[in-house]
């Protein structure tokens, strides 16, 4: 009890620099935990997928569409319970900074796959009835302050000219996990203008969605769907839901790594910091180290002393971290994050990490001071000057 | 009367561990402020150096990319006929009609696979990229299906060595060459013959046409021209400013990220720097004292340590710019989003992101250190001598 008395007192002998060291500690440490739950959110996008769904997609890349009658084929195989169009649309809303996701789709069998999406009844009944309809998650609603019955002028990227939707349905999502920041609406529309514009283009599909009724034959119903299209003009490749959007993570992987290499600098800089704090710590107090030992204080008493007062620091500025990471990542999420992100939570590992780090900065920092002050000669210490 | 520079430097060399762990902090800050401008810089150069003054670029009205991008036959012809193109001695336009579609090829590193544009050119196309050369093996011979690769492809993906082949669209493509295009966005490319591609791809329409301009001033009345034809349903960007426009969305991110990332580190670095210097003026509260005793003003002992703290910032820049000059070595390869496809670019050095990180090393130094400097000056003659 004394020990940590004393410790304790020592720790705030010099208040403003315990207090900057911490304040220190406190940034670094909500910066990791920011940066690692950016980099999670980033893998949102594959959480939600599901074991039974499926995306046969073009072999050669994403940008080749499939033709249209590959539908019936695909469905005709043993083990498929359905499949959907789902094609990128790829328009712009107002400005290329308000970007959202558009998807043509054929609304029944889509949604049929996806009951994480919930409707109200007669919302969906509207959508149905409405070849101009949308539908609009609940996230993106929110963002942008879509209404159902609002009009919704898209203008087409890929699809050139300027298209007029009306929002007929918003909806929500079934868990947490799922994402709702992206808006589909009916293939019919789509073809029916590809039909009369561009007819090559027309009755043909972005990816398939499809459904298996049992998760552990996917692979085998994948080898299956790709074999029946092989050597034809456009040759398939269907993977998992997830492993499709992995895909597009892996593209952007690079800058992943970039961001996890950087929240491990974060970690070094304030270990830096900490270190240097405790160095001066242990050199001022140098004489009365000799004073502890010439009382009979032997030097592991004198390191235990230094060890502690450090992980002391460590363990406040730690506790304050986790604190404040929650709030701040809240923050970030309502103000900026809901542009980038569709979910931006802090995962419970992320604080373990944190509280991990903190401690480990507290023991480095003590290293090389606690080796000092337990081999400081006596008559040395007491002859030195601050 | 100033107190000597030699005073300060050694101050820092007495107190080498601290200042060895504060410099270093602030070598880390100044490594990642550094690294995000280079990444940034790196990726300008590699896009603004594809495009040419000269050239125009010409896709459907509304894409934004080559690959979004559809242009019918007829509609390059129109093209052809516009009075602002620049023409051989024979009379034939000096006009590119392209082809760019995206395969997607495993990377020798891990296997995955990314999107990889194929550009069918025809020989004209060449004429207009005087940057590209071969490095290795030959040129496709035209009306083939022979393919070359951009010397970024070469490196990063697999299967793509010469005399290897690719299969695709229903054919076998044989690799024939390595090109170089000057660390350019084309080093990411495979090239390929216009028409074979086209063909084989069973596309009724170019991607984009690209042009030489007559004169490089030709580029108003140009769009005068496009104006007055409602035939044609193009546009037409500079080529220069349309591989600029492709960088718009990495770069900001990258951008973004780095500049977020460096104020929150630097307000680590300034406090490490603030430590030490409230440490350094705690510690020599008798030296301050005997200082002004001695004749020096609170002036000279303010400038002494904020030039202290400037000087430990200056050592932090310094070794956290060197580190970073070695950035430039490593090639970052990544999806660009806009294009949809891997583009692969290095870090830039440039003499601008030398002086700004330099800058902003000495201004954490600066407001890390202005405190404490105060704190010193303010001190009374009798009082810190009297402490010591």
């Amino acid at each position: 009890m004394f020990f940590l008395k004393l410790v304790f007192r020592n720790a705030f002998r010099a208040r403003l620099r315990s207090a900057l060291t911490v304040l220190g500690l406190v940034i670094a440490l909500v910066a990791f935990g920011l940066l690692q739950t950016v980099v999670k959110s980033w893998y949102a996008g594959a959480e939600m997928a599901s074991g039974t769904r499926l995306i046969t997609r073009n072999s050669i890349s994403l940008v080749f569409s499939l033709p249209g009658y590959y539908r019936d084929r695909i469905r005709s195989i043993g083990g498929v319970k359905g499949v959907a169009v789902s094609n990128w649309f790829g328009g712009i809303w107002r400005d290329e900074r308000s970007f959202f996701a558009q998807f043509a789709v054929d609304v029944p069998n889509f949604f049929a796959m996806y009951p994480e999406f919930r409707f109200k009844p007669d919302e969906w009944t509207d959508l149905m009835r409405d070849r101009r309809g949308a539908a609009i998650g609940r996230q993106l609603a929110d963002l942008y302050g879509f209404k159902v019955g609002d009009r919704l002028p898209i203008r087409g990227t890929i699809y050139s000219g300027n298209w007029e939707f009306t929002i007929r349905a918003i909806f929500d999502a079934r868990d947490q996990g799922t994402i709702t920041r992206q808006m589909y609406f009916h293939y019919d529309y789509l073809n029916e203008y590809l039909k009369q514009k561009v007819p090559r283009a027309a009755d043909r599909a972005g990816v398939f969605v499809v459904e298996v009724d049992d998760a552990s034959r996917a692979a085998e119903i994948s080898r299956t769907i790709d074999a029946e299209f092989a050597n034809s003009l456009a040759e398939t490749l269907t993977e998992t839901e997830k492993a499709f959007q992995l895909s597009f993570i892996a593209m952007i992987e690079t800058i992943i790594q970039v961001i996890q290499g950087v929240s491990f600098i974060v970690i070094v800089i304030i270990l830096a910091v900490a270190a240097n704090t405790m160095a001066m710590t242990a050199r001022e107090r140098i004489g009365e180290y000799a004073m502890l030992k010439a009382l009979g204080f032997g030097p592991p008493f004198v390191a235990r002393l230094v060890l502690a007062e450090s992980v002391m620091l460590g363990a406040i500025g730690g506790l304050l971290a986790i604190a404040l990471t929650g709030p701040v990542a809240h923050g970030f999420f309502e103000s900026i994050g809901k542009t980038i992100f569709a979910v931006f939570e802090v995962a419970p590992i992320t604080y373990l990490w944190q509280a991990l780090a903190a401690l480990a900065v507290g023991l480095l920092a003590a290293l090389v001071p606690m080796f000092r002050a337990a081999n400081i000669g006596i008559v040395d210490g007491l002859r030195h000057v601050g | 009367m100033q107190i000597p520079l030699s005073y300060i430097a050694r101050n820092l060399w007495v107190r080498r561990l601290t200042t060895m762990l504060t410099a270093g902090g602030m070598a880390l800050v100044v490594f990642v402020f550094a690294a995000v401008l280079m990444l940034d810089a790196g990726l300008k150069a590699t896009l603004v150096a594809t495009g040419s003054d000269n050239n125009v670029l010409f896709i459907r009205k509304g894409a934004e990319t080559e690959v979004q991008s559809g242009v019918a036959r007829d509609q390059a012809a129109l093209i052809e006929s516009l009075p602002q193109i620049a023409r051989t001695a024979n009379g034939e336009a000096l006009v590119s009609k392209e082809v760019v579609v995206l395969n997607s090829l495993p990377k020798i590193e891990g296997g995955k696979r990314t999107n990889v544009p194929i550009r069918g050119v025809p020989p004209v196309g060449l004429t207009l990229r005087p940057q590209v050369k071969i490095m290795t093996g030959r040129f496709f011979r035209p009306g083939s299906n022979e393919i070359i690769v951009g010397s970024s492809v070469a490196r990063q993906f697999a299967g793509v060595e010469i005399g290897q082949a690719l299969s695709f669209a229903q054919r076998r493509w044989t690799i024939v060459g390595v090109f170089d295009a000057g660390r350019t966005a084309f080093d990411s490319e495979i090239w390929g013959d216009a028409e074979q591609l086209l063909q084989a791809f069973r596309r009724g329409g170019f991607s984009s046409v690209i042009a030489q301009l007559a004169t490089p001033s030709a580029f108003d009345s140009l769009i005068d021209s496009l104006a007055g034809e409602p035939r044609l349903t193009v546009d037409v960007k500079r080529e220069k400013q349309f591989y600029e426009d492709q960088s718009r969305q990495l770069s900001n991110f990258i951008t973004y990220l780095g500049m977020t990332l460096s104020v929150i580190f630097s307000l680590g670095a300034i406090i490490g720097a603030a430590i030490t210097m409230y440490a350094a003026v705690a510690t020599r509260t008798g030296e301050i004292g005997t200082l002004r005793a001695l004749g020096f003003r609170r002036s000279a002992i303010l400038t002494a340590f904020l030039l202290e703290s400037l000087l430990l910032a200056l050592v932090g820049g310094v070794a956290g710019l060197f580190a970073a000059s070695f950035l430039q070595a490593i090639t970052i390869s990544t999806t660009n989003f806009q294009s949809f496809s891997e583009i692969a670019f290095s870090f830039a050095l440039t003499a601008r992101i030398v002086v700004n990180t330099l800058v902003f090393a000495l201004v954490m130094g600066l407001i890390g250190g202005v405190l404490p400097a105060f704190k010193a000056a303010r001190m009374k003659i009798v009082d810190s001598l009297r402490a010591a």
